[in-house]
């Protein structure tokens, strides 16, 4: 079935307390698609996904995965499920090879059944020529290989990964990206947090934008887009005396206007168009920049500040 | 929904009594522990063994040659080596249990994350208590076993009774692991780790492990008696002398209940830490 619905969540709540990490959340993951949490640190998608993981108790509201319920059928849920947490958690005290086949036994696999797909995983990785490393020895992007290697021992169905490439450098994460592209191609649901909107625009399919616990905004990464913002943004900078004299000529120009601290955005779907505008009203911006509207600009719109802080 | 095996083998489980904390895979934590083992840790085992070695040397042939004989029932006298060997041999039961189940388990539980990444699969905590506890539990017997061989070649077993030395040390160490497991995992730094070997070092002296507890005034005999350490001692002298009798199933109770406590907060502890 296409359209198949894997995980539902239905007023999804979880309270620390007063406070409260998720706040009755609504969402439907289907099959073979990249559903993509995004939102700043603290926003709540750990929480959502450790839910989900049926690592962490929810507070109240529904949630079930492939037809189960976390609360009471915790470990069948986490045998459909392949977890690469946000902090590598790879057994430090074990070879590369040591750690995927320890991992598949864990799961209750026969070893025969675990040692025939640690080639093929050690392929996938590219950690092929490293099998008899300590994981101590490997560099920041192979240890997230190594680890989604390790959650794809058990075949899941859902594959979850949280912030896969906090922390890596540009060319790690594109190796990192290309596995997950490859993964997808063949069939495996993938769920992914991050507060990068490039990782989530090149990634997901659907985005559930988060802030505070609850759900501002939940579409394609285009539609988004385009229904939170221009198609282009024009970035200027006057000074930072000047940036907030002119914001209110700016104002009159634009569809809508962003100050902020450095630089002010505007948007307009043209944006050339716009910037010889201002231009022509004598307002001379130090430097100007267009692009074309991001997701960071979505997250702005719907929360009035940057994702990255 | 193609079931795949991983998933299949969890649904078998379903309706076990306690389900969701254990999943019969105890052996994998243990199977982990060996592969971990096999590359690195064996210097540690290695000191283990020698420590309760070079202690019965030095105590029981240098200190020894000035004591003399000791009566340890009435009319029954032993050489000081062989009045302090089976102290020991229950001490270094003690010593491999706390060194696995506490430093070991701090670092897994706190830094490496090897318990959050275990149970992020079909395994329940109590697999991973068991599992961890199984471990301390074999390295008791290697050490038992190893110092029941030169305690022999020295000539100091007497009686083939004195064997059931080896099975008390190993329950020695489960009920030392069970409980060192339990407290460590409500431990949150290293300062609170020194702690343990606050109260493990006085144990070690004052259990009655290198004189009898007689000579303590009544109220301190009490509460050495009190402590886990005198009851291995105790259980582990009197099958080296060839004693088995009733007197004996209060010192066995007394390790069976650390064993229960121990796994009982280790589970809960391992719940709350990284399924709740």
């Amino acid at each position: 079935m296409q359209n198949e619905e894997l995980i539902v969540a239905k007023g999804l709540t979880k309270k620390y307390g007063d406070f409260t990490a998720v706040n009755e959340i609504d969402f439907a993951v289907r099959k073979g698609e990249s559903f993509g949490f995004l939102g700043p640190n603290g926003a709540g998608k750990s929480t959502t996904m450790r839910i989900i993981a049926a690592t962490l108790t929810r507070t109240s509201g529904q949630i079930s995965i492939l037809g189960k319920d976390p609360a009471d059928r915790g470990p069948e849920i986490r045998a459909h499920l392949g977890v690469v947490p946000q902090q590598d958690n790879l057994d430090q005290a074990l070879t590369v090879t040591d750690n995927l086949y320890i991992y598949g036994r864990y799961f209750g696999l026969p070893r025969k059944f675990v040692k025939s797909k640690i080639d093929e995983l050690l392929e996938f990785a590219q950690l092929t020529d490293k099998r008899n490393a300590k994981v101590e020895s490997l560099s920041g992007g192979m240890k997230r290989r190594l680890t989604i290697a390790r959650a794809l021992i058990s075949e899941p169905e859902i594959l979850m990964l949280d912030e896969p490439t906090t922390g890596l450098d540009p060319q790690a994460r594109h190796i990192l990206w290309d596995r997950l592209f490859r993964l997808k191609e063949q069939g495996v649901t993938l769920l992914i947090t991050t507060h990068y909107m490039d990782e989530a625009e090149q990634l997901c399919d659907r985005l559930m934008v988060m802030d505070k616990g609850s759900i501002m905004a939940e579409d394609s990464p285009a539609d988004l887009i385009k229904k939170f913002s221009t198609k282009e943004v024009l970035e200027v900078r006057f000074g930072s005396d000047r940036n907030s004299q002119v914001s209110d000529q700016l104002k009159t120009m634009c569809e809508r206007i962003e100050v902020l601290p450095d630089r002010i955005l505007m948007y307009a779907d043209d944006a050339e168009l716009l910037l010889e505008s201002i231009h022509r009203a004598s307002l001379h911006p130090l430097t100007s920049l267009v692009r074309r509207s991001s997701l960071e600009d979505v997250f702005l719109r719907l929360t009035g500040r940057s994702l990255i802080e | 929904m193609i079931t795949t095996m991983a998933v299949a083998i969890a649904e078998k489980r379903i309706g076990r009594r306690g389900e969701s904390v254990y999943s019969g895979r105890a052996k994998a934590v243990l199977e982990r522990s060996y592969l971990a083992f096999r590359s690195s840790a064996w210097i540690v085992v290695l000191t283990g063994f020698l420590e309760p070695v070079m202690y019965l040397f030095s105590f029981g042939y240098g200190v020894g040659k000035l004591i003399g004989k000791i009566e340890v029932a009435p009319g029954h006298f032993v050489s000081y080596a062989a009045f302090i060997a089976p102290a020991l041999l229950a001490t270094s039961a003690m010593n491999g249990a706390i060194y696995d189940s506490t430093w070991n388990v701090f670092f897994k539980l706190r830094f490496d994350r090897v318990y959050q990444g275990m149970l992020a699969t079909s395994m329940g905590p109590l697999d991973v208590a068991l599992g961890e506890m199984a471990w301390a539990l074999i390295r008791g017997l290697a050490y038992a076993t190893a110092f029941m061989i030169i305690v022999g070649l020295l000539g100091l077993i007497t009686t083939p009774v004195a064997l059931l030395a080896i099975p008390a040390a190993v329950l020695i160490a489960f009920g030392f692991a069970a409980i060192g497991m339990a407290v460590t995992t409500y431990i949150k730094s290293f300062e609170q780790m020194n702690l343990i070997n606050i109260v493990m070092l006085p144990m070690f002296l004052f259990s009655g492990s290198f004189y009898p507890l007689s000579i303590y005034p009544g109220w301190l005999q009490l509460f050495i008696k009190s402590l886990p350490l005198w009851h291995g001692v105790v259980l582990i002298r009197s099958v080296s002398l060839g004693i088995v009798n009733t007197s004996l199933i209060p010192h066995i109770i007394y390790f069976l209940v650390m064993i229960l406590l121990g796994l009982f907060f280790t589970t809960k502890r391992l719940t709350q830490l990284f399924m709740r």
